[in-house]
């Protein structure tokens, strides 16, 4: 993974520097909290319901063993010994005290990390594929890429008080991971005729109170340029986008009201005084860059383990989890690991700091001391030899990281909701649990197969429910907490946006209508049809009609 | 004590006297509706007109010294400004919501202006670095550039590289404080204005 040099550790130094200097004149009352708050946020730092929040970077959802054990440490000395994962791949602490967010800060420097723009109005924590560079479906690697537009975004002079908030999603896959569509500027990286490293832009996608999906604006950019076209476009965005109501300012309302034509005219025309200037990234650059991103020593290994077959084939609770948890590798002999962060009835992307460790210890041992985390708030170990996985398998099972359930029901994308989060109009986190205990049958969750539950405590769409196969959005009504559901969202290449079924539910309706949706599925699916596919298929009506008829005779 | 900082050639930042009076409007007859409503409104289109006629019929211009007037009072009362542009004493105050381009229109040679400030009303509004940036690498302006407004010592580093050579810090904050920021970082990632990425800089390991 990349690793600092002197420039890279120094930056992050001086920013420790200059926030304590901050925090130090918010509390002596030399900063209003107007005047510190994008001081802060640009620290990750929130104010919630219980305490302020810390966001911590984690760029591309790559960090090393070390960092881990950093973050497990910290969590247990500043907070009460957990963190939580989000959708966006970094860490979330709920319960540190400003005063110690500077102390907090320095010690993360210590191991090359910080939490350098993981909120407010600039160019946010870039975003990939948690398969980076081991999925067999890979055209690029698009770490190098991303580690160059985190250090050219990072205290961009130009970009530090945009009208909102900007976020940038790069993919280099053929399946798209990263939900390219649903970001401010989505990079999707491919191949040209000519066998050149090229990049389709998209731009103008987010979830929040108006989802909308990212248009192409380019077909086709030489990936020297891509620095220098995304300045173009978050500069036509900074000079043009809405400051005046914070509901209209993110970049996808400026391309609707402007139209994709006309702003792509605007961003070719400013573009024209930026491209082949000093931003065109340099072959050489690339390299330097690409050099800590190279393969990792791989040994040499046959495609097929007798002892892994062997044991799959005679322990039923290992095939389970090899089946939903391991995936293909592009190099024979190794899988990649998805550690569950969903166990059953406890809140989805938290993770103590305990399993910290013991995932350090795991990526230690079985994955070249390297962890990822996904967009679905889970832990992956990206490089284990197949000989190795059931060893891998007991011992995350004994730290409670093994639940089968990677892309099943219960899988769910959840935000902090009402428990944490003070924007929430519901809670979310009881949701999630309340789901899971009513789908604790895991034969039942795998003959429902691949779905994707998403849930979110307010519209800001923080859980991705609008694009999730079923989606619960927590609305407020009267002052008191109702669910909407969406079904039809999908992230990926086809990516869609759910449509709502109808008025919202109680809390305590939940679990059922959940369970009353999969009876339609499993009743009209076709063999081997997904949920997704099924709703594609027939439309909402006659899952509205199951789920309302029911309400009504209850 | 003066609020102004100024960069010097050699790049040092110092404390300067301002020389420079403000020519700002009178106060519009009635509050703005949309402020009425007690919100703060930053988003104003391009082109609509920060001052009515009446404000800036009545502005007071003073009859000697270096003035900073803002655009659309230099638009509409250009013939009695005149002289002072040729005599060095007039500089342009562009709002955020205007554009360089409007600027230019205005001055084929932005360059026979000693001074440009740019005023941003909150400093929240990053606007002001983009516009720093396009005077200086577009439309080629290379007098002193000077953010004014709701200048704070914690957005000084953005402003130096965007373009900007002095920063007049908001009156009721220290400038002496304010001095130090400018120094912030010593090795920036990326390009700004006078500068290249680190790359282009420097041999990294
Ligand atoms: C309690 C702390 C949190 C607060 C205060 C918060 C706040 C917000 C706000 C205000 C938005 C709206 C942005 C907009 O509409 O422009 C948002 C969106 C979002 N948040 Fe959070 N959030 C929190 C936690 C999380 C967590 C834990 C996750 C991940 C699980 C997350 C992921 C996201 C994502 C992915 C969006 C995206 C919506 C989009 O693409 O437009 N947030 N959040
Ligand atoms: S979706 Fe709403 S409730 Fe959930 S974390 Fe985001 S802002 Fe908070």
């Amino acid at each position: 993974m990349y690793k600092y040099d002197p420039i890279d550790q120094q930056i992050v130094n001086e920013r420790v520097a200059q926030y304590r200097d901050q925090t130090r004149r918010y509390l002596a009352g030399e900063l209003t909290d107007e005047e510190f708050r994008p001081l802060r946020l640009q620290n990750g730092l929130y104010i919630q319901r219980h305490a302020p929040m810390l966001r911590i970077a984690v760029p591309y959802g790559l960090m090393s063993s070390k960092q881990l054990r950093k973050l497990a440490d910290i969590a247990k000395r500043y907070d009460r010994g957990y963190g939580h994962f989000s959708t966006r791949q970094n860490l979330q602490l709920n319960w540190p005290k400003l005063e110690d967010t500077p102390e907090i800060l320095a010690e993360l420097a210590t191991v090359e990390m910080h939490a350098i723009q993981t909120s407010g109005n600039c160019i946010r924590n870039i975003t990939t594929d948690q398969f980076a560079g081991i999925a067999p479906d890979e055209i690029i690697d698009p770490r190098a890429i991303a580690e160059i537009m985190r250090q050219w975004s990072t205290f961009h002079p130009e970009f530090a008080l945009l009208p909102r908030k900007f976020k940038i999603a790069v993919s280099g896959t053929q399946q798209d991971r990263a939900i390219v569509q649903a970001h401010d500027i989505g990079l999707e990286f491919y191949k040209d005729a000519q066998g050149q490293m090229a990049i389709k832009v998209w731009v103008g996608g987010g979830l929040g109170r108006t989802p909308i999906l990212g248009t192409v604006i380019r077909e086709h950019l030489e990936w020297q340029h891509v620095l220098s076209y995304c300045e173009a476009v978050i500069r036509v965005y900074n000079i043009h986008g809405r400051r005046d109501n914070i509901y209209k300012a993110r970049i996808k309302i400026l391309v609707k009201a402007l139209g994709i034509d006309d702003f792509r005219r605007q961003v070719d025309e400013e573009w024209a005084h930026l491209k082949d200037g000093p931003l065109t990234i340099t072959q050489a650059e690339l390299d330097r860059v690409a050099h800590y991103f190279e393969p990792m020593p791989y040994k040499t290994l046959p495609a097929h383990d007798a002892s892994f077959d062997a044991a799959v084939a005679c322990n039923p609770a290992f095939a389970a989890w090899v089946k939903r948890c391991v995936h293909a590798h592009r190099v024979p002999g190794y899988r990649a690991v998805t550690l569950s962060l969903k166990p059953h009835g406890k809140a989805p992307g938290d993770i103590t700091s305990e399993q910290m460790h013991m995932v350090a210890d795991l990526a230690d041992a079985y994955s070249f001391g390297e962890l990822r985390s996904s967009h679905e708030q889970n832990l992956i170990l990206a490089d284990v030899q197949l000989s190795d996985l059931f060893a891998v398998w007991e011992k995350a099972r004994a730290a409670g990281l093994a639940t089968p359930n990677i892309g099943l029901l219960t899988d769910i994308i959840c935000c902090p909701g009402g428990d944490f989060c003070s924007l929430a109009n519901a809670k979310s986190i009881p949701i999630a649990e309340a789901i899971q205990m009513q789908f604790d049958n895991l034969d039942y969750l795998y003959e429902i197969g691949d779905l994707e539950l998403n849930i979110s405590g307010c519209m800001n769409a923080c859980g991705h429910h609008h694009v999730g196969h079923i989606g619960i959005l927590g609305v407020d009504k009267d002052g008191s907490e109702w669910y909407q559901v969406t079904i039809g969202g999908k992230q990926g290449n086809d990516a869609s946006i759910g449509t709502v079924i109808g008025p919202s539910f109680s809390a305590e309706e939940m679990p059922g209508v959940v369970k009353r949706l999969i009876e339609v599925y499993v009743r009209e699916r076709s063999d081997e049809e997904r949920f997704i596919d099924t709703v594609r298929r027939l439309g909402v009506a006659p899952f509205k009609a199951h789920v309302y008829a029911e309400k009504e005779s209850a | 004590m003066s609020q102004l900082i100024q960069l010097g050639s050699n790049g040092q930042a110092s404390i300067v006297a301002d020389t420079w009076t403000r020519v700002v409007p009178p106060a519009p007859a009635e509050e703005s509706v949309r402020k009425q409503a007690g919100k703060v409104v930053l988003f104003k289109l391009t082109g609509e007109q920060t001052y009515s006629p009446e404000q800036i019929a009545n502005t007071q211009i003073p009859a000697t010294g270096k003035i900073l007037v803002p655009l659309a009072v230099w638009q509409a009362r250009k013939a009695e400004l005149q002289a002072r542009l040729a005599a060095g004493e007039l500089g342009i105050v562009l709002a955020t919501n205007e554009t360089a381009e409007t600027l230019q229109a205005e001055f084929a040679d932005l360059n026979t202006l000693p001074i440009i400030a740019i005023y941003v009303e909150r400093f929240a509004d990053g606007r002001i670095f983009t516009l720093g940036n396009w005077l200086r690498t577009r439309y080629g302006f290379k007098n002193e550039l000077r953010a004014i407004g709701d200048v704070l010592r914690d957005q000084l580093f953005f402003h130096k590289r965007a373009g900007f050579t002095s920063f007049l810090i908001r009156a009721d904050r220290s400038a002496e404080d304010a001095l130090a920021s400018l120094n912030d970082f010593s090795q920036p990632y990326q390009g700004a204005v006078g500068d290249v990425p680190v790359w282009r800089r420097i041999q990294r390991a």
